[in-house]
């Protein structure tokens, strides 16, 4: 029962912060000017007068603004996200049919990002004063201050046009034919450029991140006493000093894992890769509210659930966190 | 009469020709063609909803009544014959009797009244079928169109991109057609191409529709339309000739580097019916851009050849008046508003706008509503700076911020791209004609202009059926609008199709791939 109590506290919060976060964004979308009859004139090249009115009369942003908020607030409680205005569809199918892509995207991009980076930084912390180490420095940082989209369209003219080894844009060729290994092998060709693209931001953070941690258990006590026992060099690195150097780099990236739709954006957008990034954009610039809305509501709700996890896990492993009470 | 008789013997006689030389083409049939789109399109149902988003992959769906080429001639497509009374009230389309949808059943008379009527109450441009007031059936092959006036903006409003043939049977269910759930899947058209698959950010497939009334067409076997929005990423794509055809391409940049690659063809050509100008817009009620002298002084400062040479790096064509250059309705030969400084110093001098110790005679705001026009909007200023015109950009955070301001009349100037839609009762008219000044309605007469005689005019112009007295009025209308500037118009949009040199036919008709290809195949 001591042990619940708190959980239903967290939980209880976390609704309340996910109704607050509705009703910040509803209104922050209704305070900008202009709106979705607006970009649909501008995708139809203009419209007459009474049509414009139709489109406001049909998605009902004829109404006061408390009864749409509230009307909103309703529906979602009632787990529906709206109609897109834009595709006219639901928005829930629109946010699951786009996250898989996000998803692969991410995932491989981090994973790439956290082994190559936490290399990396062992590499560069062992000789901190070497050229080799000054070289990694400077890419990381390089990759992390170069604009994505920069990135993406330089290795897009680098291995698409000069060296023709991977496709432009797009996450499959429709004209690939073959069971499932054909397509998975088209979907990873065309994964490569995004996910080096993606990666390379993370990269530089995880690699500074571990550099600056093992650094500091290097010149711990319990390091030099394993290498005045006698242990191999390499094993007092892997073994001794990066397993307590890791731990604010998982943090770190547990952390990026929320912003799984922000970070995605422009690298979604550079390569055509059809995910939640891309829908974002687009939502975003036609104005459709719904479809806004709700991408901004699922990752509020990724966010909070995720620290909520983090929360009791902590509790679990670690009894002095949250017992003060 | 005698001039609908000329008019459909050149139509049966171009059409006759074009058989003829397709049959001596040496066209291969087969194949798939790989083509970028631009954007999403909201769906595929061109009757419910503009653009050339919903053109491109719409107008291969679906079939019109007429096709054109590329000097603007109608040729039978789903009509064979069509023909005009003598009082112009009365437009009869014989229908080609063995056409039929893609599921096999066939396309009758009740299926274009059912069209025109479905256009008329849910297409965002009401001036097409307006004057529409009802479409006989007496047979299976027959339409007849009954008008309220004479409207010859009829004939291009039978374009595929405006007016498709589209099934009873199926959307006349009783769903609303606008959120019809066969708008965007299970699409049963009428065109050369039917629907395999459209999944929105990724592409749409199209496969040869075997049924096609156009006896060996389509040549192609399948269009594979992929979305990609970034302009760089289509450029590569099309280098490195994983894409054969893009077309709406207007990024001067991306085109001049793509004219220089040798497996490339690329044209400004095709574009005159979708008719995009660029323009400075002035408010015309509010003080000084209200006064005629103020618009024109900066019509003589701002120098069109410096957009044209510098900022369109000579990609685009120079635009003076408010019909497409491409038109064979347009007049550009009102006058140009050709460079001089010293002149529009003196009509401001002279209009009493002094300047002040500062050099300065007052300050206008400018407005921009999306990045790729920031360049006119900052060369703008500066020109204006020279003859006493203190501008301040305004930026926008995005269109409906832009369309807001706008459209609420509340800007000085504005750089605005609008397109003519083929016929000027389309999309020439709503610029300039006082009775479309509608607050909140972007692209309407947001200038507030109000001219008696121009309004005079374009009602004349819209009914009038002679086709030289026509052009006559639209000139007039040209004449005034160019003296008076509510717009200054400086360029065509710079659309280009950018073609693989393996792909035969690609689309030059006025309505460049808003319309059937058909006729496109690979080498």
């Amino acid at each position: 029962m001591k042990f619940l109590f708190p959980i239903a506290q967290r939980i209880f919060y976390a609704i309340a912060l996910l109704i607050a976060v509705l009703v910040l964004n509803f209104s922050m979308l209704h305070l900008a000017p202009g709106d979705i009859a607006d970009t649909i004139a501008q995708a139809s090249g203009g419209a007459d007068a009474e049509v414009i009115e139709q489109i406001r009369k049909d998605y009902g942003l004829d109404q006061p603004f408390y009864i749409q908020l509230l009307k909103y607030i309703g529906n979602v409680l009632a787990f529906d996200l709206g109609h897109s205005f834009f595709y006219n569809q639901p928005v829930t199918d629109l946010i699951l049919e786009k996250l898989p892509a996000t998803l692969l995207l991410v995932i491989t991009a981090q994973i790439l990002a956290l082994i190559v980076g936490v290399l990396l930084g062992v590499f560069s912390a062992r000789n901190p004063n070497g050229l080799a180490s000054y070289v990694v420095t400077f890419l990381a940082l390089f990759g992390y201050a170069a604009p994505v989209f920069w990135t993406g369209i330089l290795l897009l003219i680098a291995f698409s046009l000069k060296i023709p080894l991977f496709p432009v844009a797009g996450m499959i060729d429709v004209t690939v034919e073959g069971g499932f290994f054909a397509r998975a092998a088209d979907i990873a060709l065309h994964l490569v450029l995004p996910v080096i693209t993606l990666a390379s931001i993370f990269l530089a953070l995880y690699s500074r991140l571990c550099r600056a941690s093992m650094l500091e258990v290097l010149g711990s006590d319990y390091v030099r006493t394993a290498k005045a026992k006698g242990l191999a060099e390499r094993e007092v690195v892997f073994k001794h000093a990066l397993k307590n150097a890791l731990s604010p780099v998982v943090t770190l990236a547990g952390l990026q894992f929320s912003a799984v739709v922000s970070g995605a954006v422009l690298v979604e957008t550079v390569f055509s890769w059809p995910g939640l990034g891309t829908l974002a954009l687009q939502s975003i610039i036609a104005r459709d509210t719904p479809t806004i809305l709700g991408i901004l509501f699922f990752s509020a709700f990724v966010v909070i659930v995720g620290n909520l996890l983090t929360d009791l896990v902590l509790r679990l492993i670690d009894p002095r966190v949250g017992s003060k009470a | 009469m005698n001039r609908f008789i000329r008019n459909l013997a050149v139509a049966t006689a171009l059409a006759t020709a074009m058989v003829g030389s397709a049959l001596a083409e040496a066209h291969k049939k087969g194949g798939t063609l790989t083509m970028a789109i631009p954007q999403t399109p909201r769906h595929l149902n061109p009757a419910v909803q503009s653009g050339t988003a919903t053109g491109v992959p719409g107008t291969q769906l679906f079939a019109a009544p007429l096709r054109y080429d590329e000097d603007w001639t109608p040729q039978p497509y789903l009509a064979e014959s069509w023909e005009t009374s003598d009082d112009g009230l009365t437009v009869t389309l014989k229908l080609v009797k063995n056409a039929t949808f893609h599921d096999g059943k066939p396309i009758t008379s009740e299926d274009v009244a059912f069209s025109v009527d479905t256009i008329k109450a849910n297409h965002p441009f009401k001036t097409m079928f307006a004057p529409v007031t009802e479409v006989q059936t007496p047979d299976a092959h027959t339409a007849v169109l009954k008008l309220s006036q004479p409207h010859p903006a009829l004939m291009l409003a039978m374009s595929s991109q405006l007016m498709p043939i589209i099934p009873k049977h199926v959307y006349g269910d009783g769903q609303d057609p606008k959120a019809h759930p066969q708008n965007s899947e299970n699409v049963v058209g009428s065109g050369p191409f039917k629907l395999v698959e459209f999944k929105r950010d990724q592409h749409v497939i199209l496969e040869r529709y075997d049924g096609f009334f156009m006896e060996g067409r389509p040549y192609l076997d399948k269009i594979v339309m992929r979305i990609i929005k970034d302009g760089s990423a289509r450029a590569i794509g099309l280098e490195n000739g994983e894409l054969q055809l893009s077309s709406f391409e207007n990024n001067v940049r991306n085109v001049n580097r793509l004219k220089k690659a040798d497996n490339l063809d690329v044209t400004a050509d095709g574009y005159a019916a979708i008719g995009p100008i660029d323009w400075l817009a002035f408010n015309t009620k509010s003080s000084p851009t209200a006064d005629k002298r103020v618009r024109q002084a900066i019509a003589y400062a701002v120098d069109k050849n410096f957009i044209l040479k510098a900022i369109m790096l000579g990609a685009a064509q120079q635009a003076n008046a408010p019909i497409h250059p491409g038109s064979p309705l347009s007049d550009n030969s009102v006058n140009a508003y050709d460079l001089d400084v010293d002149k529009a110093n003196k009509i401001l001098d002279d209009a009493g706008y002094a300047k002040g110790g500062d050099g300065m005679r007052f300050k206008l705001n400018i407005d921009y509503g999306w990045p790729a026009v920031k360049p006119q909007v900052e060369y703008v200023k500066a020109a204006l700076k020279k003859v006493g015109i203190d501008v301040t950009v305004r930026a926008s955070a995005d269109f409906p911020t832009w369309a807001k301001r706008v459209s609420g009349h509340d800007f000085d100037m504005t750089w605005d791209t609008v397109f003519n839609w083929g016929d000027p009762v389309i999309g020439v008219h709503r610029t300039y004609q006082s009775s479309n000044i509608k607050k909140g309605v972007i692209w309407s007469n947001t200038q507030q202009y109000e001219n008696s005689r121009v309004d005079e005019l374009l009602e004349m112009a819209g009914k009038e059926a002679d086709p030289a007295k026509r052009k006559a009025l639209y000139a007039e209308f040209q004449q005034i609008v160019a003296e008076e500037l509510p717009v200054y118009w400086t360029n065509t949009l710079p659309y280009h199709t950018i073609s693989n040199k393996e792909v035969g036919n690609p689309p030059r008709g006025i309505w460049a791939t808003s319309s059937p290809m058909d006729r496109v195949y690979l080498k």
